[in-house]
């Protein structure tokens, strides 16, 4: 786009409100890079100032990437872009020796992280607040036959750490390479390199010596996790998330992004509390995000949302699911067979891992079981999985009579 | 050759004149994208208008419109450009039983321009008549990662490389615009270099402009049957929401069968035009069709 224009010259302080405004976005959660707050500046000089809806318009193209991030954007817009007599009425609603419950309106999504951002000074008065509603939301859910709890988690020892990055390291899962369209130069190859050859043989005057050959190249499939977190399944949680962390974290070629979800009574995506460094702050981070825990199980309704919401975002690649579920199933197991074949229809192939069964005379009785059993490429069984390396092996082997 | 619009309802007026209905949030993004000349990056449900939006600037503006469809394992030869390798052999070959063995003219001839093969990039960046073209890159979440890295060079600079030839840099930017379906996340640092904007299903007026503009056949009260119906559909929980592009086909199906006014019958015989899932087809089939056709009109009755 040529050499960097200035930034036009607008009247009074409309340039500062504009970073003032990027900062708030970014205080909220967006993230926002500099590039992107000069092109903010450029873009409301050409759509021009006139009107409000423009203005809106004209910074959300700019500032916002991401559809989940219009909402948030909605509301720091809709507080920042005001009198700043609003934004200071706003101030003083918001603290509590003045607010008055029954004439406060129940707080719109991304209300909260928004109005924080704004009022920096407010946001411990906030929590507290936070948190008050909160206890009334675990009353109320109780009521609704859904246990809500978040879940602490034991941090990691620094021998489980080694440990989880050794069987890590050793894991080789049983999915077979994607063949994908690219390909690169192999001496055995199917396709004639043709502009390798050509370049080669003006090297010699024009002379064809060998035709070079290319091959297609291999990558490994990206991999969704789709973890039970319910009540049976709540001595392994600890084990299977932090194997989930070490998989996202270790890289080892193996296999590619790793996407996971959580379910028990509802499902949650844990990819980004995932994708933390750190073992000990992403299961904090998963305890926190997923409010299921060690409750009942509704696998079927779980696989369902999935299906919905997730299925075409994640699976669009030849990613290859790992149900981790006991089969246990409280709900309706019609459901949980429609929802089993649609996702095994989507994915390149579904692998059970069953932590709680034991093949010594194994017949697939219980109701749940034998529903997601035909819909799975692979049931991988192990009982006494107590660590690990237990699991890495376990997975490794493909267990062996599925 | 016309000119650019000069403020977002003349772009919103330009886009009319080609009938693409759309609303102040989308033509304020085309606006900005045609006027700061940067990447526009559309995302959003499949059938939502995405890739029609290049084309009705196109046709609007006069100028070429060049596509770049997107799949997995695209690479530098399909995208930009490819030497003509047969044509290149013979030439050697030509060359050889000649006896005409001057290696620095060979070379030369081999890798001029008359051996290049185009591909859509490559075209993007030079001239074309008319003015610089719009440059649809469709679906560009179907790629990988390598490619969208390439892009990402390519969108900031306009600008190729053939280690043969040297550079080669666009005169006049074209017009980008890019699809996205949502199935894979696309990198940050690509939709950092473009305007996004999230392209989402109309509201009952909007799609009922929309339904006029592309389907002027379609009678009035039918048109606001269909979409009534249709918007009712949506607030159902389906395994693939219909778009627009549906509506439109359900609206050019029921006219080919001289519908007049929708029935539970015909909504069933004709429900493969809109929902693609065997699940949700046998979820709105029968008596789910009735309720929701009932709701529509309801809806209707209230709004009149």
């Amino acid at each position: 786009m040529g050499a960097p224009r200035p930034l036009p010259e607008t009247d009074g302080r409309l340039t500062e409100n504009i970073v003032h405004f990027t900062r708030a976005l970014r205080a909220a959660g967006v993230r926002i890079g500099t590039a992107q707050v000069e092109d903010a500046v450029r873009a409301v000089a050409a759509a021009g100032f006139s009107r409000k809806v423009d203005f809106y318009h004209t910074l959300r193209a700019v500032l916002v990437n991401r559809p989940e991030h219009l909402a948030l954007y909605h509301q720091v817009f809709a507080m920042f872009w005001r009198d700043p007599e609003y934004l200071e009425h706003m101030i003083h609603m918001m603290s509590p020796s003045v607010r008055r419950d029954s004439e406060k309106p129940r707080p719109e999504s991304a209300e909260r992280r928004a109005a924080e951002a704004l009022t920096g000074a407010d946001v411990a008065r906030r929590a507290e607040e936070a948190r008050q509603e909160l206890q009334l939301d675990m009353v109320l859910s109780w009521s609704a036959t859904e246990k809500l709890r978040a879940m602490d988690f034991e941090q990691m020892s620094a021998a489980e750490a080694a440990e989880a990055a050794r069987a890590i390291r050793t894991l080789r899962l049983p999915v077979p390479p994607l063949t994908t369209r690219r390909r690169h130069p192999a001496t055995r190859g199917r396709t004639p390199d043709l502009r390798a050859t050509l370049r080669q043989s003006l090297r010699k005057g024009g002379e064809i010596g060998r035709i070079l050959r290319r091959a297609p190249r291999t990558r490994p499939p990206d991999l969704v996790a789709l973890v039970d977190i319910s009540g049976s399944m709540s001595a392994y949680a600890r084990m299977m998330l932090h194997f989930l962390h070490a998989l996202a974290a270790t890289g080892s070629g193996n296999w590619g992004r790793v996407a996971a979800f959580t379910f028990g009574t509802r499902l949650t995506n844990i990819s980004r509390a995932l994708g933390r460094r750190d073992p000990d702050a992403a299961l904090q981070a998963i305890g926190q995000a997923a409010r299921d825990w060690d409750g009942g199980t509704r696998i079927g309704a779980a696989l369902d949302r999935f299906n919905k919401d997730w299925s075409r975002r994640v699976l669009g690649q030849g990613a290859v699911v790992l149900l981790i579920t006991d089969g246990l199933e409280r709900g309706d197991t019609a459901l949980l067979a429609r929802a089993a074949e649609r996702l095994h229809l989507t994915a390149r192939r579904v692998i059970w891992l069953n932590p709680l069964l034991r093949w010594e005379g194994f017949a697939p009785e219980a109701a749940g079981i034998k529903a997601l059993l035909p819909h799975t490429s692979q049931l991988i069984a192990c009982h006494n999985l107590d660590s690990l390396a237990a699991l890495a092996r376990t997975l490794a082997q493909g267990g062996a009579r599925a | 050759m016309t000119a650019l619009p000069r403020s977002i309802d003349a772009t919103i007026d330009l886009l009319g004149s080609q009938r693409y209905v759309c609303g102040r949030a989308l033509g304020t993004v085309a606006f900005l994208a045609l006027d700061l000349g940067k990447p526009l990056f559309l995302e959003g449900e499949a059938g939502t208008g995405k890739t029609e939006i290049a084309k009705a600037l196109a046709a609007a503006l006069g100028r070429r419109l060049i596509r770049l469809q997107c799949y997995e394992g695209l690479d530098a030869a399909a995208a930009i450009y490819e030497w003509n390798f047969a044509a290149q052999m013979i030439a050697i070959r030509t060359a050889e039983a000649a006896g005409d063995t001057d290696r620095d003219t060979l070379q030369k001839e081999l890798f001029s321009d008359h051996y290049l093969i185009r591909r859509p990039l490559l075209e993007a960046l030079e001239p074309q008549p008319g003015g610089a073209p719009v440059l649809l890159i469709d679906e560009v979440d179907r790629t990988d990662a390598p490619f969208e890295a390439f892009l990402l060079e390519a969108l900031s600079d306009f600008q190729v490389t053939i280690p043969e030839l040297g550079t080669i840099r666009a005169e006049a930017p074209p017009i980008v615009i890019l699809t996205s379906n949502r199935t894979r996340e696309v990198h940050d640092a690509l939709k950092r270099r473009c305007l996004y904007h999230w392209v989402d299903f109309p509201g009952f007026a909007r799609e009922i402009d929309i339904l006029r503009a592309r389907v002027p056949e379609a009678a009035d009260t039918l048109s606001r049957e269909i979409v009534a119906f249709v918007q009712a559909l949506r607030g159902e929980d389906l395994f693939k929401t219909p778009g627009v592009a549906e509506t439109l086909d359900w609206a050019r199906c029921l006219i080919a069968l001289d519908t007049v006014s929708l029935s539970p019958e015909v909504i069933s015989d004709t429900l493969g035009a809109m929902l693609k899932y065997q699940d949700d087809i046998a979820r709105i089939a029968g008596a789910e069709a009735t309720r929701l056709l009932d709701a529509a009109r309801a809806d209707l009755a209230r709004a009149s």
